[in-house]
């Protein structure tokens, strides 16, 4: 059956005026369920303006209730303090070792999974025939479906040891042990949305490319690689955010150590495993648990606002031209 | 030496693709590595008896039924809530949305709750369902916070089938009287199916894997029976796996844990695999 791109009779500029988009002539039947359907659809937004909003009440308690013991926790404290120890007394409430830690994990492992990835996408996209690419394909999305938990438990099993052996550090669970087993977890998400992006890049780009005498290398990196960056680099992000919000890696593989550190052997605590691990240790209602919910709301915020880069990177930088 | 003539250029080419070639042969290898460690490691204590049975002498021995029902029930509540919203939201945005602000702030909301980690549903599941809405640490509350999750999962699969059904379909519909709906239900939807049901197996399996989402709203680590409630706490394979491991390497243990995650990965694997081999199939079948 040949398809219409568009249907010529519901599309002629007469009836599309007169009544636009594709729609059946309104009856009380299709008013009603308009209604319904509209309702439902808000099911997602909804949900998402609950989350922030207990995030945020239950968060801001930290700040506006006193402590147990009477003292009282200002933002700057917060963000700034580097001492995480909300079991002491009195309690120390300060993230700055917990956001390090998210951001050095975080960019430890992109500077593993951005190479692979975008070496994997690059491979797929020019060099592997198409045998190939039909069966990575799959084994991609199968790496990118297996359970944290599962990856989480190699690095402890796997990786941990084999640290201690090589290395011959005091333990294996620490900021690089994560950093390896977010990576496998990123470079899925990378490696796809590269490939995809790098296969979008309109037909003549490469082929003028070529009939100026480019080699394949030259094309792939000067203008195709050039031209799909905004895809790839909005690729890129997502798997960073990824990984930056990933929880059972880091709380398995990373330590439990909330130290401000930047050597790699040491064990850290992001932000993810802090919540992960304590919220089973807190009472309701405790100066602990609305530390736990201000935890969640950086992280939010975080992992927010590399969410919105990324759409706004891939947008913005639209590759003009082409067929 | 960078040489500009054309042989330089090309023994450039060899080289780098050669580059190419070792990421990809890295993160293959990785992939099949894992697996097969733990095909090796746990394949020993894969038994009948290993999945129908509870585990015994505190997880020495035994096996991990009560986890693999729990994991069932939770998958099965998710799915049971996030369907028919995520249905509804595609349906909307494919086939009622005008260009305009309600569209936007529903397309805003389905974005960013994709974009949420999985530890903050955790925290609000347990905020809102377990204390807020007292539901406690059950199936119900770990359902809803599951379903949260998959949710934009879903409502990316079905607009994505919906919108690659032919405009053909709803012409004829409606120029058969059809109205809104009943094209929707006895057309769209039907021959939308096919995708609908790829993504949500997709989304099923991600439900399955995830541990900090039920952690404090659905699991525990043991149960003497079997739940009888939807109000009852339960276990579930992946909290069972992470507990496992946090109680450390014990000679007696480790089949049970690798068998545990055999378990898991066969389940997400197989899941995520026939999803996969469904959509091969249903492109090659496409009758549009």
């Amino acid at each position: 059956m040949a398809r219409l791109e568009g249907s010529i009779i519901l599309n002629h500029s007469a009836i599309r005026h007169s009544r636009p988009g594709l729609r059946p002539l309104p009856r009380l039947n299709d008013r009603r369920s308009r209604l319904l359907f509209t309702a439902l659809a808000f099911s997602a937004f909804t949900a998402l303006l609950l989350i922030m909003l207990f995030l945020f009440f239950e968060g801001i308690g930290l700040f506006a209730k006193p402590l147990e013991n009477g003292g009282q926790v200002g933002l700057g404290d917060f963000i700034l303090g580097s001492l995480w120890y909300p079991g002491y007394d009195p309690p120390e409430f300060g993230i700055l070792p917990l956001i390090t830690a998210t951001l050095s994990v975080t960019l430890l492992s992109a500077i593993i999974s951005v190479p692979l990835g975008l070496g994997t996408a690059l491979y797929l996209s020019a060099v592997a025939g198409a045998k190939i690419r039909e069966l990575a394909k799959p084994v991609i999305e199968l790496l990118a479906a297996l359970p944290s938990v599962v990856l989480g438990f190699v690095g402890m099993m796997v990786i941990a040891p084999l640290m201690q052996q090589w290395w011959d550090v005091p333990s294996g669970l620490n900021m690089l042990n994560a950093a390896i087993m977010l990576a496998l977890m990123a470079i899925p998400t990378i490696a796809s949305i590269a490939e995809d992006a790098l296969n979008s890049v309109p037909r003549d780009l490469p082929e003028a490319s070529y009939a100026l005498g480019a080699t394949p290398l030259q094309t792939l990196l000067k203008v195709k690689f050039a031209s799909a960056l905004p895809g790839i680099s909005a690729g890129v992000i997502l798997g960073l955010t990824r990984a930056m919000g990933e929880t059972m890696v880091v709380l398995m593989c990373a330590g439990g150590a909330a130290q401000l550190s930047i050597n790699p052997l040491e064990a850290v605590r992001p932000m993810t495993s802090a919540i992960a691990a304590e919220m089973g240790e807190t009472a309701v209602g405790s100066s602990h648990y609305h530390a736990l919910f201000a935890i969640g709301i950086s992280l939010f915020i975080m992992t927010l606002a590399f969410n919105i880069l990324a759409g706004y990177i891939a947008r913005r930088y639209v590759q003009k031209g082409g067929i | 030496m960078i040489g500009y003539s054309l042989k330089a250029r090309q023994q450039r080419t060899i080289a780098v693709f050669a580059l190419f070639r070792l990421a990809a042969v890295i993160t293959g290898c990785a992939l099949v590595g894992i697996i097969t460690f733990l095909l090796i490691k746990g394949i020993g204590v894969i038994s009948w008896d290993f999945l129908t049975s509870f585990p015994q002498d505190s997880m020495v021995k035994g096996g991990i039924f009560p986890a693999i029902v729990g994991t069932f029930y939770l998958t099965t509540g998710a799915m049971l809530i996030a369907l028919p919203l995520g249905l509804a939201t595609a349906v909307y945005l494919s086939e009622y949305a005008r260009p305009g602000r309600i569209t936007s702030v529903i397309r805003l909301g389905v974005v960013n709750l994709a974009g949420v980690p999985s530890v903050i549903f955790g925290l609000f599941g347990l905020a809102f369902f377990v204390s807020r809405l007292g539901l406690g640490v059950s199936i119900v509350s770990g359902a809803f916070t599951l379903a949260l999750i998959i949710l934009p999962t879903i409502i990316s699969a079905a607009e994505q089938a919906l919108k690659q059904v032919p405009l053909a379909y709803r012409e004829a519909s409606y120029a058969l009287g059809a109205s809104q709906w009943q094209t929707i239900f006895r057309v769209l939807l039907p021959a939308a199916a096919p995708g609908i049901i790829t993504g949500s197996i997709l989304a099923l399996a991600r439900a399955a894997g995830e541990t900090a989402p039920i952690m404090y709203t659905a699991a525990t680590f043991y149960m003497l029976h079997l739940p009888s409630s939807i109000f009852d706490p339960v276990m579930a394979l992946p909290y069972h796996i992470y507990k496992l491991a946090s109680v450390g390497t014990h000679e007696a243990l480790e089949p049970i844990q690798y068998g545990a995650c055999l378990v898991l990965i066969g389940l997400v694997l197989g899941l995520s695999l026939a999803a996969i081999i469904l959509r091969a199939k249903l492109r090659r079948n496409k009758t549009w």
